[in-house]
């Protein structure tokens, strides 16, 4: 039977859910606006939100001066390839630890999320002379292994739960039935955790596209992503804020259309085994 | 010989004539104005040489600067050229980190660098880096604010005459405060502000024997003058505020007076951006009659890393970017005003540039004024007069930094900020090997 859900709580959650939502969103809003703001407006006391004159004259300084095309098929290469092959691996290993589990798996596990434990730059020298030693510095293929790497503990964690949800007995089912290992992973597991795969490739491609630390130390000029050419509009000496909101707008605007179109697997995926 | 071999022989020779001719040299830099318009004029430098291409990494100051520090102490020679500070000159030249320039061309005129930036690039007689812009500090002032107390700022002001006008101008009820300074934790912060006006005030970081000088009482007049002034006449939370923070509060009409880069004075006076444009006046950096100017001294400046395999392009670029000529190109593509400043003398000799920059003869004044290598009343055994020019400064600054922002927000007294500030440069010093 259906909950008798009073209209007044109705209004009561909407208007709550909206005031989080526009909160949360309201620092890009404000990115978005201040990138069609001249400098002086920018930085003007009190701020105008709507009421100034709009300008794409920092869209136009953005083009002329940097590469934007480069820079995004870059961020397309790196997050995409890292998240690929971090899933191709990170599958057979979360199906492993889910259905077959040993007496270490658990501890397996948290060995895996204790290597996201150590800050960044404690490794960043020996990963600089690896990088360098390998010819790997400022190349699209040493920003994908790296960033491999450092998700790969998320993709298998967040794998790992998914898979937990699925009846082991499906799977017995199709081993009876004859199934080989690899065609039991791909037709059995796989479909049954669509929803679970989308959501970790989704949020991995986002933690990737965003990452900003081993992106800006390992590029120079060649395989740099986004998130140096987001780094090269801010100054210490200057006014750079509306030029550094466009650019910033630029950067998180195709990552934000395909959050957007996917938001429907995202919140599947993240909600899957949530109620039972 | 036949045709195949011909065929496959000729392609090898273009082949290889092409990778000997295109030779890519890349070049990592600061965000500023006048690199930026660097930049867009390098057709100039191509066109003269066309068997050189140019790649451009820029970055945010603090990015940059941790950036090239880790791929020169490894030896990663991701560039061919470098923008560095001065700070960090004479620390790579003396680690090997970087080549002299001794082929920057015979119509360079390197002596016709100013001396004061020339001697912070030049170790052992030979010049590590080549300035591309420098910048000393001074006080900007309101003059209508001023004409309407009855004060006249002169060109040399001292410090207790700065407090007092700073005093009388504000008026808390219209937003209007006498004076902004940095108050932002950061060696090059609040730092780069207080070690510079504390050599005004007789103080100075260490002893001949590197002993820090916190303790003394130079320090305390120093910091108490400082944080009682920000109090009475300084913006609410002061403690955050850096340059660009002091820029913005300046434009919009919030200060009557602003001690700081000299490069500010293009931006205060832009009426595209600042609100006051026409209302700005210019002083020295004041001082309190000890002999010592609270005026610091930096450039911004291209070198070229140990080991580059192009040093020879590198150097053509250099003589390019930073010689004569290239003013000159400014100055006809976008103008006198936005030629960088704080290089060469001619530059200052030059009446066109003069008429442009009503602030030039003050730029030049203050470079003038600093002196890097005895920048405190009494001696010190250390370069750099808003820095020590030493490794470990860095890190020292910016956690002395801490404590003197937190005084200024009032967490903490000033007598308890300088004793914390003394106990941990003692114990970075010793562990440093600097104290024995």
């Amino acid at each position: 039977m259906a909950r008798n859900v009073s209209t007044q709580r109705k209004i009561v959650v909407t208007v709550v859910a909206w005031t989080i939502g526009i909160l949360i969103f309201f620092p890009i809003l404000w990115t978005f606006l201040t990138s069609f703001k001249t400098e002086a407006e920018a930085i003007a006391s009190p701020p105008s939100l709507f009421f100034f004159d709009w300008t794409t004259e920092n869209y136009h300084e953005v083009q002329s001066r940097s590469n934007y095309l480069l820079h995004f098929m870059n961020s397309v290469v790196i997050s995409f390839g890292s998240t690929l092959i971090g899933l191709i691996i990170a599958i057979p290993s979360a199906w492993a630890m889910a259905f077959s589990p040993t007496k270490r798996t658990k501890d397996v596990l948290m060995w895996m999320l204790s290597t996201k434990m150590m800050p960044s730059v404690g490794v960043l020298v020996p990963m600089y002379l690896l990088f360098r030693n390998t010819g790997l510095l400022d190349t699209r293929t040493g920003l994908v292994i790296v960033l491999t790497l450092i998700n790969l503990p998320i993709i298998i964690w967040m794998l790992y739960t998914y898979f937990k949800e699925i009846p082991g007995e499906i799977l017995e089912a199709a081993r009876m039935d004859g199934a080989s290992l690899s065609k039991e992973i791909i037709y059995v597991l796989t479909p049954m955790a669509i929803p679970g795969i989308a959501s970790t490739l989704l949020l991995n491609i986002i933690l990737a596209w965003n990452e900003a630390f081993w992106t800006l130390n390992l590029s120079a000029a060649k395989a740099a992503p986004l998130t140096a050419f987001i780094a090269s509009y801010s100054s210490p000496e200057g006014l750079f804020y509306a030029k550094l909101s466009a650019a910033s707008t630029m950067a998180i605007a195709p990552i934000l259309i395909l959050g957007w179109f996917s938001q429907k697997q995202l919140v599947r995926g993240l909600t899957f085994g949530a109620v039972k | 010989m036949n045709l195949r071999t011909f065929l496959l022989g000729t392609c090898s020779a273009v082949a290889l004539a092409g990778l000997a001719q295109a030779e890519t040299l890349t070049i990592a830099t600061v965000n500023n104005g006048d690199m930026i318009r660097m930049q867009k004029l390098t057709d100039d430098f191509t066109s003269k040489n066309p068997d050189i291409t140019l790649e451009w990494v820029t970055l945010e100051e603090n990015v940059l600067r941790q950036r090239v520090t880790t791929d020169i102490a490894t030896k990663g020679g991701q560039y061919d050229i470098m923008t560095i500070g001065t700070y960090e000159v004479p620390i790579w030249a003396k680690q090997g980190w970087l080549l002299p320039l001794d082929n920057l061309g015979a119509d360079y005129d390197v002596d016709d660098l100013l001396p004061a930036i020339r001697s912070g690039l030049t170790i052992d007689d030979k010049l590590y880096a080549a300035p591309f812009y420098g910048e000393s500090s001074m006080v900007m002032y309101r003059k209508d604010l001023f004409e309407k107390a009855g004060l006249t700022m002169p060109d040399a002001p001292t410090w207790d005459f700065i407090a007092e006008a700073a005093r009388k101008i504000t008026d808390k009820n219209n937003e209007v405060y006498g004076i902004c300074l940095r108050g932002k934790a950061g060696w090059g912060e609040n730092m780069a502000f207080l070690t510079a006006t504390a050599n005004a005030f007789g103080a100075r970081w260490f002893d001949e024997n590197w002993k820090p000088q916190f303790d003394q009482p130079e320090w305390k007049n120093a910091l108490d003058f400082y944080v009682k002034l920000m109090n009475d006449a300084g913006p609410p939370g002061a403690s955050s505020n850096g340059f660009n923070e002091n820029l913005s509060l300046f434009q919009t009409g919030k200060c009557g007076m602003w001690i700081d880069a000299t490069v500010a004075a293009s931006f205060v006076t832009n009426p595209k951006e600042s609100t006051v444009a026409d209302k700005v006046g210019f002083a020295l950096a004041p001082d309190t009659g000890l002999g010592k100017r609270g005026n610091w001294l930096w450039a911004w400046n291209l070198a070229i890393p140990a080991g580059s395999q192009k040093v020879a392009a590198a150097e053509k670029f250099i003589a390019w970017a930073t010689g004569k000529d290239y003013l000159k190109l400014v100055a006809d593509k976008e103008g006198w005003a936005n030629v960088p400043p704080g290089t060469r003398t001619s530059l200052y000799a030059n009446p066109e540039y003069q008429k442009a920059a009503p602030f030039a003869k003050m730029t030049l004044d203050s470079i003038n004024a600093a002196d890097p290598k005895n920048p405190a009343v009494k001696p010190v055994p250390y370069v750099g007069v808003q820095f020590v020019a030493i490794p470990e400064f860095q890190g020292l600054g910016t956690a002395v930094g801490q404590q003197f922002s937190a005084a200024l927000a009032g967490q903490m007294s000033v007598d308890d900020a300088l004793a914390s500030a003394q106990k941990l440069t003692e114990r970075e010093m010793t562990k440093a090997g600097y104290i024995k």
